[in-house]
């Protein structure tokens, strides 16, 4: 190989060229590790480049999907066929040939053009009590005019899905008016009232029977446990009937109440409705109450479309899911991972903790602790299904399940803890993520130093009094680093979840007004599932898509600020054992 | 003059270059050993550590002076494996009988380390640990015992105001007087200081100096120092170690300008350590 001078002497005639070559070009490229380095490099680069593309693809489509789009009005080339829908988006793909020999001499030119392909449009037509279906595709190459009619109204409704349509005519208090002679204020007025009434309807059937109801089955249970303790016509057993005839003959008496005036309201709403009519004039009726949100979509000013931006995403956060979870809010799946998250760190540290402060502090050091921190570390790589399983088996059915034998044997054969629930839950992750929290203890207790330790026992400190005083206020940075890691992990899994509590739609939370307020054993919708359950489980993949966004972007914001809080006080711990050593 | 291979034969003989004075013996050292696993560190040490005198130990690294200090408030319990031999008798009770209660010997006997150690805590936590950890709740006493350590200490006017700023922004020789103020508020009989100026600066050495001759007549002291000039200028009686063997122990003058070992002579003149 040809060899190139680096550096020349002054005075090249002391040394043969041989000589200053050997001496100064010797080291391969490779021993200096460059190549190695550009590869590490590269390789991180390109893994934060996917977590960055990842979170950008979530931020932005989870950001865009709540603003109103326009609604296109479609004339195909045929003369007979119009849509009108919202654009989704648009894709190429390659027509067969018997759609090519319908294409226009243009088309087929540029179809050629552009190696076989062409472009199509999908389109949200709604209305899918009319058509069975929510979406539909247009090759653009059929279509013959676009339009966006300023009269279309994009309509929300609590059943089937959106409704594209112009409004036709409204009764409004049984009166009928056509859509000419509509005041918007008016309408706006009168839906709002409707909206009111339906809130107040759900209300009543909601808390009002819901608590009758829950009143008549504790009176009920409590017959039966009267029963089981005393024994079925004893006379506390008798009391106890006599009490519960009594009782819900009253709770009876409420109930009609309370249906009564449920019915009049619903009467009420039945006087108000809009008549619409799809693009091919096909009538549509909708309740007033029955629609959640309707704006004129080609007719928005922007603050009008952010105020509908605005308004879906208060929705999404405030309220209860519907239609398959594919539309409404997720306030019980917002609500459900908080609380686990939550109960997870109550139950996951002090378990981790006390198990590295033993391992650390007190056991003898020695094959059998060797053994044992093995393990531990070794937990961390067990599938996150097995662990569901596990608390599947172990809590739900055994300590659940002896719970209910004890306590609930009223209820049985229906579980009340001998099934998946909240605390289960909890627990299984506690033990998922316990692994993290002990080996990040442990590495903060040994980091205390030891003339801190030293210090406080010869101050007369007993070795519990020096580890609370002492070690542990130092550790705490170290130990918190662990919960967070913990409460991350334990935030996002979804896998053992589905085995042990979390459901696709709860009717109840898990904390609410009837005493004991916390209910543990209910089970509980959890935003990580309601991900999976929403893009892959839903009727309307298509429709669910947009809402896989924004769930995922809530769950990563729920758990990113989560994390940001435990870091937050972390840091102050930190602060305090931050100063000058001399 | 010895060569140092010479010196390394060791021997329990002890040299007592002349009796050490004093008002009496508070710690009474009487052919003690003490090993390492297998590896013996003291080899049947005795010696009286008289009560209300600074007592220095030196000798060169790894003579066993350390652990003898650490010996005194069983601070050796800590390592494992460590086994003894003999007597330890303070103010008459032996500190290694099964029935001695170790944390009531160690609120008896302060100790203050190499490094300063304080706790990350206030500069008044700090102070009246030896309280907390007796559960005294009583404000006043706490306020009162702050005062009178950092007094001691000769610390009360550089801190008085900043009573509960964290003790780890202070400087290295603030922080040792704060640990001797530490070592002091629970009223100890005994002061154990290893090495408490290794670490600082001969200004905060020089404070720290003064200080133990402040606390000397209210406190057995008992110092370890490599510092031969430190040694001679604060103690009263010293005590010559060398691989895990008293060589000599006598009056701190005596010692210095006239030992009687050949190795005394070489390790205070410098030849070796």
């Amino acid at each position: 190989m040809d060899t190139v001078p680096i550096a020349r002497d002054d005075n090249p005639t002391d040394r043969t060229p041989a000589q200053s070559a050997s001496s100064l070009r010797a080291t391969a490229l490779s021993a200096y590790g460059e190549p190695y380095l550009w590869g590490l490099g590269g390789a991180l680069a390109l893994g934060v480049l996917m977590i960055v593309g990842l979170l950008f693809l979530v931020f932005w489509n989870g950001i865009a999907t709540f603003y109103p789009k326009p609604i296109a009005e479609i004339r195909l080339t045929d003369g007979a066929t119009i849509i009108a829908g919202e654009p989704i988006r648009s894709e190429l793909y390659r027509p067969a040939a018997d759609e090519r020999g319908r294409m226009s001499p243009e088309a087929q030119r540029a179809m050629d053009a552009a190696d076989g392909h062409a472009n199509r449009t999908l389109y949200r037509i709604g209305n899918y009590d009319l058509y069975n279906e929510d979406f539909s595709w247009v090759s653009d190459h059929t279509v013959a005019s676009v339009a966006h009619p300023a009269d279309y109204h994009f309509v929300e409704r609590l059943e089937w899905g959106p409704l594209i349509g112009r409004i036709k005519t409204a009764t409004l208090s049984g009166q009928s008016r056509s859509a000419a002679d509509l005041d918007r204020a008016v309408l706006d007025q009168a839906h709002d009232r409707a909206r009111a009434r339906w809130a107040r309807i759900r209300e009543l059937e909601r808390d009002g029977i819901g608590a009758i109801n829950h009143e008549l089955e504790a009176e009920r249970l409590h017959v039966r446990k009267v029963a089981l303790t005393d024994g079925e016509g004893s006379s506390e057993h008798r009391r106890a009937t006599d009490e519960l005839a009594t009782r819900s003959v009253e709770l009876q008496a409420q109930y009609q109440r309370l249906v009564g005036e449920a019915n009049a309201l619903k009467a009420e709403n039945a006087r108000n409705e809009i008549v619409f009519a799809d693009v091919t004039g096909r009538e549509i009726k909708v309740p007033l109450a029955g629609i959640v949100r309707m704006y004129p979509a080609n007719a928005l000013n922007v603050f009008q479309a952010i105020g509908v931006y605005l308004s879906r995403w208060w929705e999404f956060l405030s309220d209860e899911p519907r239609e398959a979870n594919t539309e409404g809010g997720v306030l019980p799946a917002i609500f459900g991972t908080f609380a686990m998250t939550l109960l997870l760190v109550v139950a996951v540290t002090p378990f981790g903790v006390i198990t590295a402060l033993y391992l650390r502090e007190y056991a003898k050091q020695g094959r059998l602790v060797a053994a044992v921190r093995i393990s531990v570390n070794n937990l961390a790589g067990v599938p996150s299904i097995v662990y569901g399983v596990f608390g599947l088996g172990f809590f739900a059915y055994l300590v659940g399940g002896s719970i209910d034998a004890w306590f609930f044997q009223e209820r049985l054969p229906s579980p009340t803890f001998g099934t998946g629930g909240l605390l289960w839950s909890s627990l299984t992750l506690a033990i998922l993520t316990v692994p993290v929290v002990i080996v990040a203890s442990e590495e903060a207790l040994a980091a205390v130093p030891l003339s801190v330790r030293e210090g406080s026992l010869a101050c007369g400190a007993s070795k519990w009094q020096t580890i609370r005083r002492v070690v542990l206020p130092q550790a705490m940075p170290g130990i918190m680093t662990g919960v967070i890691l913990a409460m991350a992990r334990g935030a996002g899994e979804v896998a053992p979840l589905m085995l042990v509590g979390v459901v696709k739609l709860a009717p109840e939370l898990p904390i609410d007004g009837i005493f004991p307020f916390l209910h543990l054993e209910r089970s509980f919708m959890h935003l990580g599932f309601h991900i999976y359950d929403v893009g892959f489980q839903s009727r309307n993949s298509e429709a669910g898509k947009p809402m896989v966004f924004v769930t995922t972007l809530l769950l990563i914001t729920l758990v990113a600020s989560m994390n940001a809080f435990a870091i937050v006080v972390r840091n102050r711990l930190k602060k305090r054992f931050a100063g000058a050593q001399f | 003059m010895a060569s140092v291979t010479e010196l390394a034969k060791p021997t329990t003989r002890t040299v007592y270059h002349t009796k050490p004075g004093g008002h009496g013996a508070i710690i009474d050292v009487a052919d003690f050993s003490l090993w390492y696993g297998k590896s013996q560190a003291l080899f049947g040490l005795s010696l009286k550590i008289e009560k209300d005198l600074v007592t220095a130990l030196i000798g060169p690294s790894g003579c066993g002076k350390s652990t003898l200090l650490r010996s005194l408030n069983r601070m050796n319990d800590l390592i494992e494996g460590v086994s003894v031999a003999g007597r330890v008798t303070f103010a008459g009770d032996d500190i290694y009988d099964r029935g001695l209660d170790v944390i009531a010997l160690r609120k008896r006997m302060g100790m203050v380390f190499q490094k300063p150690n304080p706790f990350p805590m206030s500069i008044f936590e700090n102070v009246i640990y030896p309280l907390r950890v007796d559960g005294v709740r009583d404000k006043a006493v706490l306020a009162e015992t702050v005062e009178r350590a950092l007094r001691g200490a000769a610390l009360w006017d550089e801190v008085k105001d900043r009573l509960h700023d964290n003790a780890l922004g202070m400087s290295g020789g603030q922080q040792q007087r704060l640990c001797i103020a530490r070592a002091i508020a629970g009223e100890p009989e005994v002061l154990l200081m290893d090495e408490p100026c290794s670490a600082l600066d001969p200004l905060a050495t020089a404070r720290i100096e003064e200080l133990i001759d402040e606390l000397s007549g209210r406190y057995s002291i008992v110092i370890v120092t490599h510092n031969m000039q430190q040694a001679s200028r604060v103690s009263d009686n010293t005590a010559f170690f060398y691989l895990g063997n008293l060589v000599e122990y006598g009056e701190t003058e005596a010692i210095f300008t006239a030992p009687h070992d050949e190795r005394t002579r070489s390790y205070i003149t410098g030849r070796f350590g």
